[in-house]
């Protein structure tokens, strides 16, 4: 007989709704969260960090708008409009002063503000200077450090601006106890306190800031409870009436206490997730194994009749639709790099148990299906895959890879847990592994991981290589020679290394004194509240409180340095074809080519807005010449012929990405050099540094900040994603990339790898398509990658394929038996496979 | 290394991730070289068995290299762990692979003695002893039948069906696993009794239970301008959905098990 129970159970009307609800408008920044922590530093100056946050937290909780949404049956929202966001000035704020007139209309992830709020919010932030973790992080950094961060060497913008997040609460002790065990967890250690302890002061302040905030975790609940109630007096709507009576007896009783059904469950798991982001600014607090810890409370339900299927599902689609209710304002340049307004709230199903059995439910199928009715970006989908994981779960995530939503990831328990262990984890800790943000694992309610620190970008220390460690006009990174003068290719690959070991020396730097900004100036009181072993060391989370405590920087840009490295080895060193001040001499020229559009773009800008300053009146006219100069390439024609030969040639080489051995492994060693310093440096909460290897969506933004490259990339044009080859460089299909992926050593990797792959949908068309997609995702989890994500490509995707064929040269259709790549085929032939995709006619 | 390992045979491609030509993922071996000219063959540089150029978007290349069991093998094996995921393996194509009876069954018994799944798509037109030395290494035959009539066959495609359908019948005796094919060509057998016909006969066979109709496309036509060839089907579209699933309907309606695609 079947473990599990896996019919499809159809999405409700009210679903439905509440989405169309959700989306009616654009999102929009409110003031009240940034009014209240004000008024609450104004009252507690002098007291000690932990207790004015804690006190904070419960000023804001107390007296922060509420409001129950129209047929909510799952309640509590951050913000008065659907998908707004307050702010949070004890982080940073000029950001958002300076963008308050082009948030609204910016490219990225646009907010709607309104006057009075800027008016407000220029009001409050007159307090702030000086006070922010920011500015307490800048002082913190070595000046080498700083200036490499001002170069965009690395982008350490997440945790420099905002709060850090990515983690994983213990959701089942609230589930279980609820806050008022917590508060008495709290109440005990403080009691085995002696005033004489040495750190009595600190442990003690910590305790009772926890209880606070718990405290004001309950009494917020209740103010929803209350307002339940009064709805349902006003509402003539019986059946809302009944729902609202429900809500008011629930939200009275959880989270306060233990849950004692699953709708409690749900509800006290959602006031758990949306108040830590109430508390501080992070993104990717993930709820993880939602699958594992909602299913005692599901399975009593159904099993004593309490509850049907069709409420069930509907009750975890309303938290699937609140997932997309919080929502979180970026500065412009960071919102470029995590676009999509995504708040990467990671929620996994699947897996092993801690006992290494398989631990696939009813919930694990149901959570695929939520995902399928509701259809938006939260929770970040994952699935977790073993050798004993279900056919028929994969399958189902299959069906929804399908339709394009880009969910779910697919992660690798036998690379993953082994990743674990090597970071000394336990193995029941390590099996019981979630995914944080984007890729991130770690062991729930027990780790501060710091995933995603910074965002590092190894191209960048090879355009020093060619600098001598010069850039835009200052000695930045060490003096590694005259590249011009190398000899051999060691020498050209040593001082490679030699910038990776400064710019990640300095990168260590500017991430720890980011770290100590954030205990000093924002420690957690109530998320401290819920991971291990904070309430009995005494310690938040942000002073190293965590049983694990790690930072995750993810480098990126691997396909294209192996490509490099191996362009320069076999033209200049093995076939002695060019010199390096050939390659110097063209890159410094864009390879003969016009200036990317885009880049030229925000260069014209930049250049507007001096002339501007100056007070110079500038016509349209103007700007199109300014533009136009900026695009041109200056060289002669002869110039562009030489770096053009020089870019085919570079372009003939195999590349990384079509399962050639020898590419592969340079592949492989280019990424040590950044793997392998990162995991000797120690983090001041007494944890590791550890890599990860994956951009979210900064390498646009990053590759939009470097120049050309030997791989033939053209200046400010986009890295490679990930480990993913580099984009269109991978010819020989699916199997091909995933082999050459694989090759690099995903186990060293332990904060997460990123492997992006593009299908046509011809290539999961019908159930053969299921089994040969599920079959492509375990033989490259056989061959030990470690994580996988699927775009399935769209017509709109097509469309950009006619316009970039470079982007898109391993952009492989199938119409009916055949394959090709898309842009060899004439222009009639592509619009004739974009009209199919289109009528979905495979 | 064995001896039949060094053999060697005339290929233009080998394509990976190929999920439409038997059970599976599976890599694709095109050989060149065919005894049919169909019109609408989407393959052009395939026909003939002399190394060719052709031009596409511009660019100029060489279709056709010859390479040995060996070093075909070398590359079939990269996406074993794939094959063996999901019941996939080899296929050849082509071209013709019955043009090149010392090469193709030399790979397809590489292929099967290393533990690889094996299928062929070919069109059954050469002497039965030749068609012989292929089965004992081949998993699934998936053989093109693409008209009953052969003054019909040879006028779209130069060679009379006679052969072939002799061939199926002995084929469907003697091969593990039969599948009959038929590509569906407005004009020349897009029509419900055509492929009614071809249906039957597939049946008559007595161990065919699947049948696959493979939807004219243009996508191969832009290789005839690329080989200074004409492409002589211009002005026609490709049967629309509706036809091809009424023709699937008959397919089903002969007992066959049909689906439309590989």
């Amino acid at each position: 007989m079947k473990k599990y129970f896996s019919d499809k159970i159809p999405k409700s009307d009210r679903i439905t709704r509440l989405v169309e609800n959700l989306y009616r408008k654009m999102p929009e920044i409110e003031a009240d969260r940034g009014v209240l922590i004000t008024e609450s530093y104004k009252q507690t100056e002098g007291e000690p960090i932990i207790t004015r946050r804690a006190k904070a937290f419960a000023h804001i909780l107390d007296n922060i708008p509420i409001t129950i949404r129209d047929e909510e049956l799952i309640v509590g929202s951050a913000t008065k409009a659907p998908r707004g966001c307050q702010v949070f000035p004890e982080y940073s704020y000029e950001w958002l002063e300076a963008e308050f007139d082009t948030v609204e209309t910016r490219v990225a992830d646009p907010f709607y503000i309104s006057e009075e709020t800027k008016k407000t919010l220029h009001e409050v932030y007159k307090y702030w200077k000086g006070k922010t973790v920011c500015e307490l992080a800048t002082s913190y950094m070595d000046p080498n450090a700083l200036a490499s961060f001002r170069h965009d060497m690395f982008t350490p913008g997440n945790y420099y601006f905002n709060g850090i997040g990515h983690v994983t609460v213990d959701y089942p002790k609230v589930l279980r106890i609820g806050y008022r065990g917590i508060i008495d967890e709290a109440k005990a250690a403080r009691e085995k306190l002696s005033v004489a302890d040495a750190d009595f002061a600190k442990r003690s302040h910590f305790l009772d800031a926890v209880i606070m905030s718990c405290e004001a975790a309950i009494r917020y609940a209740k103010r929803y409870s209350a307002l339940a109630a009064k709805e349902a007096k006003n509402t003539s709507d019986m059946k809302r009436r009944a729902e609202l009576e429900n809500i008011s007896r629930i939200c009275d009783y959880v989270p306060e206490h233990g849950a004692t059904s699953f709708y409690e469950a749900l509800q006290s798991f959602w006031f758990v997730q949306m108040l830590i982001q109430m508390e501080s600014s992070g993104h990717s607090i993930s709820p993880g194994r939602f699958d594992q810890y909602m299913y005692p409370y599901f399975k009593a339900d159904i099993d004593a009749g309490k509850i049907t299927r069709e409420f069930a599902q509907e009750l975890i689609d309303c938290v699937w639709v609140k997932l997309n209710d919080l929502n979180k304002c970026r500065d412009a340049v960071s919102a470029e790099g995590f676009a999509g307004y995504s708040l990467f709230q990671n929620l996994i199903v699947g897996g092993q148990d801690i006992h290494g059995l398989d631990a696939t439910n009813d919930l694990s199928f149901m959570c695929i299906d939520a995902t399928m009715h509701v259809f938006l970006p939260q929770p970040s989908f994952s699935i977790r895959v073993w050798n004993g994981s279900p056919h028929e779960l994969l399958i189902r995530a299959a069906e929804l890879t399908r339709t394009g939503i880009g969910f779910p990831a697919y992660y690798n328990d036998e690379v993953i847990i082994p990743q674990l262990l090597s970071r000394g984890l336990k193995i029941e800790e390590a099996r019981d592994y979630n995914i944080i943000g984007c890729v991130e694992p770690q062991k729930a309610a027990k780790t501060d991981g710091w995933h995603d620190a910074a965002f590092f970008n190894m191209c960048r220390p090879l355009e020093l290589v060619f600098s001598n460690g010069v850039d835009k006009g200052v000695q930045l990174g060490p003096k590694t020679g005259d590249v011009t003068k190398f000899t051999t290719f060691d020498e050209f690959y040593g001082a490679y290394k030699k910038q990776m070991e400064f710019f990640i020396e300095m990168l260590v730097n500017a991430i720890n004194a980011i770290d100590v900004a954030h205990a000093e100036r924002c420690p957690l009181p109530f998320e401290s509240s819920m991971v291990d072993d904070c309430i009995a060391r005494g310690k938040s989370l942000q002073e190293g409180g965590a049983v694990y405590n790690f930072t995750g920087p993810q480098g990126f840009g691997i396909a294209n340095m192996a490509d490099a490295m191996w362009a320069v080895k076999t033209l200049v060193f093995e076939q002695h074809k060019y010199t390096l001040a050939d390659f110097k001499e063209a890159m410094d020229n864009n390879y003969g080519e016009e200036t990317d559009a885009h880049h030229a773009e925000k260069l014209t800008k930049a250049v507007v807005s001096e002339i501007v300053k100056t007070g110079r009146a500038i016509s349209e006219g103007d700007i199109a010449t300014i533009y136009k100069e900026v695009r041109k390439n200056n060289c002669t024609e002869e110039q562009k012929k030489k770096y053009r030969a020089l870019r085919e040639d570079i372009d003939a080489l195999p590349k990384f990405g079509n399962d050639i051995d020898e590419v592969d492994s340079f592949a492989r060693e280019v990424t040590y050099t950044y793997t392998r310093p990162m995991e000797t440096y120690k983090n001041p909460r007494g944890g590791h540094f550890q890599a990860g290897l994956y951009p979210v969506s900064a390498n646009v933004l990053l590759g939009g900040q470097t120049g050309p490259t030997p791989d033939g990339r053209l200046g400010f044009t986009p890295v490679a994603d990930g480990v993913s080859p580099a984009a269109g460089r991978d010819v020989k299909g699916p199997t091909a990339a995933a082999n050459s992926v694989s090759r690099i050593d995903h186990f060293i990797a332990s904060n997460g790898t990123l492997f992006n792959m593009k299908f046509h949908p011809t290539a999961l068309a019908g159930t053969q398509g299921l089994e040969n997609f599920v079959a492509l995702v375990r033989g490259y989890f056989d061959r030990k990658g470690s994580h996988m994500q699927f775009n399935v490509v769209s017509r709109e995707t097509l469309r950009d394929a006619q316009k970039n064929p470079d982007k898109y040269r391993s952009l492989v259709v199938r119409v009916a038996g055949y394959s090709a790549l898309f842009t060899t085929l004439s222009r009639a032939l592509q619009d004739d496979i974009i009209k199919r995709t289109e009528q979905g006619e495979f | 290394m064995e001896e039949y390992m060094n053999i060697k045979g005339r290929i233009f491609d080998i394509q990976r991730f190929s999920v439409h030509d038997g059970p599976g993922i599976r890599t694709i071996v095109f050989l060149k070289g065919c005894y049919l000219r169909c019109r609408w063959c989407c393959n052009p540089e395939s026909q003939e068995y002399k190394i060719q150029e052709m031009t596409l978007a511009g660019k100029t290349k060489i279709v056709g290299r010859d390479v040995t069991v060996a070093e075909v093998m070398t590359e079939v094996e990269r996406d074993r762990v794939y094959y063996d995921r999901s019941g996939g393996g080899l296929t050849l194509s082509g071209g013709e692979s019955l043009a090149q009876p010392e090469f193709a069954p030399a790979l397809l018994r590489a292929a099967k003695e290393s533990g690889i799944n094996t299928a062929m798509e070919s069109t059954g037109f050469a002497e039965w002893a030749v068609i012989e030395k292929y089965l004992p290494y081949l998993d699934t035959y998936l053989m093109d039948i693409k008209h009953i009539n052969s003054e019909k066959h040879k006028a779209f495609t130069t060679q009379p069906n006679e052969l072939i359908l002799e061939n199926a019948k002995k084929i469907a005796k003697n091969a593990k696993k039969l599948i009959i094919r038929t590509p569906v060509i407005p004009t020349f057998n897009a029509t419900p009794e055509e492929i009614r016909d071809i249906a039957r006969f597939a049946k008559s066979l007595g161990t065919v239970s699947e049948m696959h109709i493979l939807p004219y496309h243009r996508i191969g036509s832009d290789k005839y301008a690329g080989l200074g060839r004409d492409y002589t089907l211009k002005g026609i579209e490709p049967p629309s959905k509706e036809l091809m699933n009424e023709l699937l309907e008959v397919v089903n309606s002969e007992g066959l098990r049909g689906q439309i695609g590989g």
